[in-house]
C-alpha cells in the first residue's frame, strides 16, 4: 500500500539543524493495521505527515501503491490526499463554523459530486460512527468522543484505502477511547481499510497487527 | 462547492462581527464618497434633458487674448460668436446666448432672485426642454425684439403660487414680459441650459454687446453628424485666426476652442486655458488617479484585516489541505469570501448613496439638482466593489494557501 524508503527529515533553522526522522524504512500492507510507538518529539506525528504526503522527507522515497510520489507538487498531490487517504487528528481539527454533517461533506467537496450525492454518502458515514441524530448539531455543542467520531466519519467518508490516525484516543477518557478504538478495528476488518495509527498507549498498540517503535527519530525494532 | 463557501463565509463573518463590521465600514463609506462623486459628474457632463443631442453638440464657452504682456480670458462676445460661429460647414443649427445673470423681482413687495439668459430661437430647437405650459418664442419673437419669456417651473410658483402663468407678465431686470411658456427646472449645474426666465437676446437694454469680441455670451453648434465634429472645429479654428483684435497693441492671438463643456472645464480647472486643443484626458486621468488613491486605503486596509485573519483559520486550512483541498482551490474559496463580504459592502454603500443624494437632492446646495443613481453609476458601483473583492482578496488567499499543511494544523505559519 505504502512504501516508505530511507526516509530522513531534518528541520533546519538558522541556527540549529534537528532530525526529526533518519533511515526509516516502513512497508505497509493493503488491509494492515499497523501502530507506530515511542516517546513524545521522537518523530512520529513527522512520519504521519510523510505517510499522508502533507510533508515532504529531506531524503528518501514515498511510494503509494507503487507509484513514487517524490517529485509530485500541490496540484497532484491534493487529489491523492483526497482519494486515497484519510486522516484522524488527536485534536479533531473540526472546523466549529460547520456543522456536523457540512464538516464530514469537506473531503467530497473537493470531488465532482452534486450536493445531493455529498449530503447522502456524509450521512452514511455519520451512521457508521452512531452520530445519525447529531448531524446538525456544532462541534462545540458535542462531547470529545462524539467530536472524534466526528472526525472519523469525516476521514472516512471518501473511503479512502488508507486511514492515518495520530493519537486519536490521546485527547478521551479511557472508556470513549475504547469506543473509538472499536470503531477503527471494525473498519479495518469489514472494510479491510489499511491503518496506521500513532499512540502512546500500548493496550491499544497491542490490538493492531504490528507495531513499529520510533527512538530519537530512528526505528529501534 | 459555491454553497459550502457561502455558507462557510456567512459563518465566518458571523463570529467576527468586529472584523465584518469594519470591513463593511470601510467599503461602504468608500463607495458612498466615489458613489455621490460619480452621481455628481454624472449629473454635470452626462447627456440628460434638455441636453438631449450632447453627443453632437459642441460649443464656444470660453475665449482668451494672449499678448506679450496680458491675457484676457472670459466668456466670449457676441460679436465673436455671431461673425464666425454662424453657417460652419457639417452644422445643423447654431445659438447664441448670454451668460445666466441674477437679476432682482419684487413681486408683491418681496424680493425674489432669478437667474436670466437671454437666448436666440435656435437655443430651443437644440435643447429639449420639457414644456409644462405653452411654448418657446420663436424667430420672429427675437427679431421684432417682443417682450416674451419662457420660464420655469420654480419661477411660476414663486410669481404665481404654481397657478397657470402663459399669457401673464412678469417683470425682471426692470422689464417686463410676457410669459408664454413653462419649462421644468434645469438644475443649476447643467451650465448651458440653466435659467429661471429665458428672454429674447434683442429684448437687451443696449445694442452695445453687438460689438464686442468677449465678454458675456456663448454659442453652441449641434453637429448634423458626430463625425462632422472635427472639421467643423477645425474650421471654426482658422476663422478665428481671421478675426480682427481690439487692441493690436496688447493682444496677439485669440484662442476660443469649440469643444464640449467637459472639455472647457478641463481647460480651465488644469490651466492649459491658452491651448488650441483641450486636453480632457489629462482631468480624466486625474480623476480617476484621485478615485484610484481614495480606494487604495481601505483596499490596504482589508488586505491587512485579511492578512492577521490567516493565524486564526490556519487549522481549517490545514485540514482542508489535508483532506485535497490544492492551494488554487483554497485560492478560489478566499476570493469568493472576500468578494461576497465586499458585495455586501457595496450594496450598503448603494443604499447609503441614494440616501445621501436624495438629501443632498433635498438641501439646495445645488439649485434644482436632482441627483439621482442610474444604471450607469450603478455599474460604477459594482466594480468598484469587484476591485474592492478582487484586490483586497487575492494576496491573503495566495498567503494563506501557501500555508504548510503540517504548519497549519499546528496553527503556526512557518
Amino acid at each position: 500500500m505504502i512504501r516508505l524508503s530511507d526516509i530522513e527529515k531534518v528541520y533546519r533553522t538558522e541556527k540549529i539543524e534537528t532530525v526529526a526522522l533518519a533511515n526509516v524504512n516502513l512497508d505497509v500492507a493493503a488491509g494492515e493495521f499497523v501502530s507506530i510507538m515511542g516517546p513524545s518529539g521522537c518523530g512520529k506525528s513527522t512520519l504521519l505527515h510523510v505517510m499522508g504526503l502533507l510533508d515532504a522527507p529531506t531524503r528518501g522515497t514515498v511510494a503509494l501503491d507503487g507509484r513514487v510520489v517524490d517529485s509530485f507538487d500541490d496540484r497532484r498531490l491534493a487529489p491523492l490526499r483526497n482519494k486515497e487517504i484519510g486522516f484522524i487528528f488527536q485534536t479533531f481539527h473540526l472546523i466549529p463554523d460547520l456543522s456536523v454533517v457540512d464538516n464530514v461533506e469537506i473531503p467530497l467537496l473537493y470531488r465532482r459530486m452534486s450536493n445531493a450525492e455529498r449530503r447522502q454518502l456524509a450521512l452514511t458515514a455519520l451512521n457508521r460512527v452512531g452520530l445519525a441524530s447529531r448531524v446538525h448539531h456544532f462541534p462545540g455543542q458535542l462531547s470529545g468522543g462524539q467530536q472524534q467520531r466526528v472526525a472519523i466519519a469525516r476521514a472516512i467518508v471518501g473511503r479512502p484505502r488508507l486511514l492515518l490516525a495520530d493519537e486519536p484516543t490521546g485527547n478521551l477518557d479511557s472508556q470513549m477511547g475504547d469506543e473509538i478504538m472499536a470503531i477503527l478495528r471494525e473498519l479495518n476488518e469489514q472494510e479491510k481499510t489499511t491503518i496506521v495509527m500513532v499512540t502512546h498507549d500500548p493496550r491499544l498498540a497491542e490490538e493492531t497487527d504490528r507495531t513499529v517503535r520510533l527512538f530519537d527519530g530512528r526505528q529501534v525494532n | 462547492m459555491l454553497r459550502h463557501y457561502v455558507k462557510t463565509a456567512f459563518k465566518v463573518f458571523a463570529r467576527r462581527k468586529f472584523f465584518t463590521f469594519v470591513s463593511l465600514f470601510g467599503i461602504s463609506f468608500t463607495l458612498v464618497v466615489l458613489m455621490v462623486a460619480t452621481a455628481m459628474l454624472d449629473h454635470t457632463f452626462a447627456p440628460h434633458a434638455p441636453e438631449v443631442h450632447q453627443d453632437r453638440t459642441v460649443g464656444l464657452f470660453h475665449a482668451q487674448m494672449i499678448g506679450p504682456h496680458n491675457r484676457w480670458s472670459s466668456e466670449p462676445g457676441y460679436r465673436l460668436l455671431d461673425r464666425h460661429l454662424r453657417d460652419l460647414p457639417g452644422a445643423e443649427r447654431t445659438s447664441i446666448y448670454s451668460d445666466a445673470r441674477t437679476v432682482y423681482s419684487y413681486p408683491g413687495g418681496t424680493r425674489v432672485k432669478s437667474s436670466l439668459k437671454r437666448t436666440d430661437a435656435e437655443f430651443w430647437r437644440i435643447l429639449r426642454f420639457e414644456f409644462l405650459e405653452g411654448g418657446p418664442f420663436g424667430d420672429q419673437e427675437v427679431q421684432d425684439a417682443r417682450f416674451v419669456a419662457v420660464i420655469n417651473a420654480a419661477t411660476r410658483e414663486r410669481f404665481f403660487g404654481g397657478e397657470s402663468a402663459v399669457g401673464r407678465t412678469i417683470e425682471v431686470d426692470a422689464q417686463r414680459f410676457r410669459v408664454v411658456g413653462v419649462v421644468s427646472d434645469v438644475p443649476a449645474l447643467r451650465r448651458v441650459p440653466f435659467a429661471d426666465v429665458w428672454v429674447p437676446l434683442t429684448t437687451a437694454k443696449t445694442d452695445a454687446y453687438k460689438s464686442e469680441i468677449m465678454g458675456g455670451f456663448y454659442g453652441i453648434v449641434l453637429a448634423k453628424d458626430r463625425a462632422e465634429i472635427p472639421a467643423l472645429k477645425a474650421e471654426f479654428r482658422s476663422r478665428v485666426r481671421t478675426v480682427e483684435l481690439p487692441d493690436a497693441r496688447r493682444y496677439e492671438k485669440l484662442v476660443a476652442p469649440l469643444e464640449t463643456p467637459f472639455e472647457t472645464v478641463a481647460r480651465l480647472f488644469l490651466g492649459d486655458r491658452g491651448e488650441e486643443e483641450a486636453r480632457p484626458e489629462r482631468l480624466i486621468a486625474l480623476l480617476a488617479g484621485v478615485a484610484l488613491l481614495f480606494m487604495l486605503l481601505p483596499t490596504i486596509n482589508l488586505v491587512n484585516l485579511n492578512v492577521s485573519r490567516i493565524m486564526e483559520r490556519a487549522s481549517e486550512i490545514g485540514v482542508r489541505k489535508a483532506f485535497g483541498a490544492s492551494s488554487r482551490t483554497l485560492v478560489g474559496q478566499f476570493v469568493v469570501e472576500n468578494v461576497l463580504l465586499t458585495l455586501i459592502g457595496g450594496a450598503i454603500g448603494l443604499g447609503l448613496s441614494v440616501f445621501v443624494l436624495q438629501a443632498l437632492g433635498a438641501s439646495g446646495v445645488v439649485q434644482y439638482a436632482r441627483f439621482g443613481l442610474n444604471l450607469r453609476i450603478f455599474a460604477w458601483a459594482l466594480a468598484t466593489a469587484l476591485f474592492f473583492g478582487v484586490f483586497s482578496g487575492v494576496y491573503p488567499a495566495w498567503r494563506m494557501s501557501r500555508l504548510h499543511p503540517v504548519d497549519a494544523l499546528r496553527g503556526a505559519s512557518r
